[in-house]
């Protein structure tokens, strides 16, 4: 046990002015990561591509933006046929599984059924004047939305960059969205 | 009624349903001059709440009225800022 250890430990020990200084930095990081900013951000991903599932993460993304939110809505799986420009005018409803449906499902599940009960949900939205997805997304992006097309499933699905919207985001993983949810107020996985 | 207001300019989003009351007014106030009151003429009964909830939660608006008439919702709303 030497005797100078406590010396040592005193010389090692930062001077008034460096504690100074370093007050000084801490309060500075602390005044940047208080304001930094404070617009509220939302994350959604979407992997559905049926008629009704399309529909909540455009709602939801549209809104927000009007909200003043920064909107993400990361596509993947299914999900990337609302992105799609030629699917996304052609996306389908079935009944099958669906016990809310009118249809039994022995019935749906026949051939040329999800084609009726797509027929007859487009004919609901259209007497209802509810948004087409089209201009759900011609809105969003209008509105400033990003939306991002996941790449591995664009691979997968053997889709092409320029079969999407103009104006998505393609080139993105996994990594970019969960980025985007770790920043964002609200995170959505629909 | 509305002569309380100087409205500067109105949206008529009658027949529209969620979310596009809401989406076509911020689209709008963003339009307008800060001071100004855009005023919404809607028939989606969701408006009323919606776009209440919109106008408390956006930095910038002010709502100022919203009327029920006989098939029309009407809202005023004011750019603040």
């Amino acid at each position: 046990m030497s005797t100078d250890t406590p010396d040592a430990s005193a010389d090692d020990a930062p001077s008034r002015v460096e504690l100074a200084a370093r007050v000084d930095e801490l309060e500075d990081a602390l005044a940047e990561a208080t304001t930094e900013d404070d617009t509220k951000k939302m994350s959604i991903i979407a992997t559905k591509g049926t008629l009704d599932m399309a529909y909540p993460p455009l709602i939801l993304a549209s809104t927000a933006a009007a909200f003043g939110y920064e909107v993400t809505v990361f596509h993947t799986f299914w999900g990337l046929d609302i992105l799609h420009e030629e699917r996304s005018k052609d996306l389908k409803l079935s009944s099958v599984g669906n016990p809310n449906m009118p249809v039994p499902n022995a019935i749906a599940a026949l051939p040329g059924m999800d084609r009726v009960t797509t027929r007859m949900m487009e004919r609901r939205i259209e007497d209802n004047d509810t948004a087409t997805i089209e201009e759900l997304i011609e809105t969003s992006l209008d509105m400033g939305v990003e939306f991002q097309a996941c790449q591995m499933t664009i691979d997968l699905m053997d889709y092409d960059e320029g079969d999407f919207y103009d104006g998505v985001t393609t080139g993105v993983g996994a990594a970019t969205a969960l980025q985007d949810m770790a920043d964002a107020d609200i995170q959505l996985l629909v | 009624m509305s002569a309380e207001y100087d409205i500067s300019e109105t949206l008529d989003v009658k027949g529209a349903s969620c979310p596009m009351p809401v989406v076509k007014t911020k689209q709008a106030i963003d339009g307008i001059e800060a001071g100004g009151v855009l005023e919404v003429l809607a028939t989606d009964s969701g408006s009323m709440s919606d776009i209440d909830g919109w106008a408390s939660g956006t930095d910038g608006v002010a709502l100022l009225d919203q009327e029920e008439g006989e098939d029309v919702y009407k809202h005023y709303v004011r750019k603040t800022e």
